[in-house]
């Protein structure tokens, strides 16, 4: 079982990994609207990757108002 | 198509649509690559009557209000139909607000039902704003896990009534649905519109984009939005059609959905319909150049045949493998909730998929202009429906003016709120707040906004006035949240900024402190939601005599700086 720590970094790589950004250019407590410059529909883009990585299944209200990635995995960490 | 003139209501006129298509598909429910159901009316309606009888039994009645939170799926029409077969009137919720939001405007509507998700309601149920609700005596959630804790709501699968529900007729005057345009921090504006509205509105859009049994309706905009509620469930039920929704909107499945069910007509954003123009865009782009010239030859010869009028079996075999993509059986892509760039509109329809824009607000009934595309303009919002008188108010030298309209479709009024009924409907005319005028042609054109509000492109509507509240308690003297537009009109429909005015005390500086404390706030808010920057007046705020900000007044004065230098970026 991961702890929230290793969810939250293993979600933080997958984010970078696809926005193309250089590994550890992003933390926890990062806006993703903000810092990444998106729309609600590439995070549920962002979402697939997350669920194919995590084996899970993430209905899109769960993540209805979450603009943070320690969030994020928190919503994550409940369902593994 | 039922002959809609000859009823009195929604639920009069579903219920014989029920009986009248009750063989034909209504509902597909698709979550991810899985269908979950399949329905035809005749299910539909079974379903439906257990709910009603069970509402009825448990005193629901003739104009009692029963609100809907929910994600687009069968349960939500199924609920809707089941409130209307009763006589009720439906509340139907955004199920992207907060909770103490939506306790805001369930207290507000008045409304004694609840229907929602489980997972909404685990949220709903622990919120502040619960105890303000107090009309609220039944409470039915839907897949609720098998140990879930209710916190004193019903399971809506066992809610069910024993024998048939007696149908409660309503007349065309009666509120069908209180239906709320925006508006949670400050005045909640909930429209009440009447089963006339519905039943008028409904004849109006068929005439120009028809449904019939076999057309397959894919729902995305939210069904508590005015368009889908119409496109998506009155309208195609009204005419035999199927509505399908998907439980997840992830772009991947989105896009799986038109081939896989065929999709007729879809209703999009312009935000997701430009997202859809970047990655078709992309994909153009990636041809190898003797490929992509030849395509680019393709859409030039479709535009050519086109100019006059759509001509879909001819697009369909010049751009075949687009066509698929999208299914090859789509008619047209609706587009509203906000303005579209007429960029994106020509984009599509060059590609042979007429985009259906026009222009509409909750409080006319949904829409008042719609492309007739006869020819197809990317520059206007097309023609008034049937039944739509517009008119362009006090018009400047070049014909721009704040549009206006009357008709059958326009709501009885805001619920309990008779002043502001009266500013927006003038004379029988409702005053839209949207800038325009009319060409040579009939066709109208839009050019800006007139009041105090902006419309993101993914559709929702934005008052300053209910930003402030984060903003409460902020060290500075006074302040006021604006749409920059309103302030410096641009002429313009898209790219509208919201800017926070700041009146700082006697001797206070700006300071990086006071920055991040405005940042700091403004991330409570949802991202469309955001302010972009601060303007500084060093003056008092003019006031009514109750206090309050004289806004069109502190406007004229700010209108006077300078755009460009006195806005200072966050």
């Amino acid at each position: 079982m991961r702890t929230l720590e290793q969810t939250t970094q293993e979600v933080l790589d997958l984010a970078a990994t696809h926005f193309q950004l250089p590994a550890g250019s992003l933390a926890p407590g990062d806006d993703f609207f903000k810092k990444l410059g998106i729309d609600s529909l590439q995070t549920l883009e962002m979402l697939s990757r997350i669920e194919n990585h995590f084996g899970i299944e993430l209905p899109d209200y769960e993540v209805q108002g979450v603009s943070d990635f320690k969030t994020l995995a928190e919503r994550i960490q409940s369902r593994l | 198509m039922l002959d809609l003139s000859k009823y009195q209501s929604i639920g009069e006129a579903l219920k014989d649509a029920l009986d009248q298509f009750a063989n034909e598909v209504c509902l597909i429910e698709a979550d991810r690559e899985r269908e979950k159901e399949r329905l035809t009316y005749r299910e539909f309606k079974a379903r439906a009557h257990l709910l009603a009888k069970a509402l009825q039994d448990a005193g629901f009645a003739a104009g009692d209000r029963a609100s809907i939170i929910m994600t687009n799926q069968s349960k939500w029409l199924i609920s809707a139909y089941a409130i209307f077969l009763t006589g009720g009137t439906l509340v139907p919720l955004d199920y992207k607000l907060t909770p103490d939001e939506q306790w805001q405007l369930l207290k507000h509507s008045s409304a004694s039902v609840l229907i929602t998700e489980y997972p909404i309601w685990r949220q709903l149920s622990v919120a502040a704003g619960r105890t303000a609700a107090a009309n609220l005596r039944t409470i039915l959630v839907t897949e609720a896990p098998a140990n879930a804790d209710l916190a004193g709501a019903r399971r809506w699968e066992e809610f069910r009534g024993e024998g048939e529900p007696i149908f409660i007729p309503r007349e065309r005057k009666d509120t069908a649905c209180i239906v709320y345009s925006s508006g949670t921090g400050g005045r909640p504006k909930g429209c009440m519109m009447t089963h006339e509205n519905y039943l008028e509105q409904c004849v109006a859009l068929t005439s120009i984009y028809p449904f019939w049994p076999g057309v397959r309706y894919l729902s995305i905009l939210p069904t508590n939005h005015a368009i889908d509620f119409m496109v998506g469930f009155f309208g195609p039920f009204t005419c035999g059609a199927t509505v399908v929704h998907l439980r997840t909107l992830r772009p991947e499945y989105v896009r799986e959905a038109f081939p896989k069910y065929k999709i007729t007509y879809v209703s999009l954003v312009p935000l997701v319909l430009k997202n859809l123009q970047k990655g078709l865009q992309a994909r153009f782009d990636a041809l190898p150049t003797g490929k992509r010239m030849f395509f680019n030859a393709l859409v030039g010869i479709n535009k050519v045949l086109t100019k006059r009028r759509p001509r879909l079996g001819i697009s369909r075999r010049l751009l075949r493998q687009v066509h698929e993509a999208f299914g090859g059986e789509l008619l047209a892509i609706i587009v509203g909730g906000a303005f579209t760039e007429p960029q994106t509109l020509q984009f599509f329809y060059d590609l042979g998929i007429p985009v259906a824009n026009g222009y509409g607000l909750t409080e006319a009934g949904t829409a008042i202009t719609v492309n007739d595309l006869k020819p197809f303009r990317a520059d206007t919002v097309g023609k008034p429906l049937p039944g739509m008188e517009v008119r362009i108010v006090n018009p400047a030298s070049d014909g721009v003016g704040e549009v206006s309209v009357r008709s059958k479709t326009v709501m009885a009024g805001y619920l309990n709120e008779p002043e502001l009924t009266a500013e927006a409907i003038v004379d029988g005319w409702l005053m839209t707040g949207d800038l325009g005028r009319f060409d040579a042609t009939g066709h109208l054109q839009l050019s800006g906004r007139k009041k105090n509000m902006i419309v993101t492109e993914e559709g929702k509507n934005i008052y300053p006035e209910d930003i402030e509240a984060v903003f409460e308690s902020l060290p500075a003297k006074e302040f006021c949240v604006y749409a920059a537009n309103y302030i410096w009109p641009k002429r313009s429909m898209v790219k509208e900024k919201l800017v926070l005015v700041l009146h700082l005390e006697q001797g206070q500086q700006f300071t990086e402190h006071l920055r991040q404390d405005i940042n700091a706030r403004n991330h409570r808010l949802l991202n469309y939601k955001r302010v972009h920057g601060v303007v500084l007046l060093d003056e008092d705020f003019p006031r009514t005599a109750s206090l309050k900000i004289k806004r069109n007044v502190l406007a004229e004065r700010l209108a006077s700086l300078d755009s460009a230098t006195a806005v200072l970026p966050l």
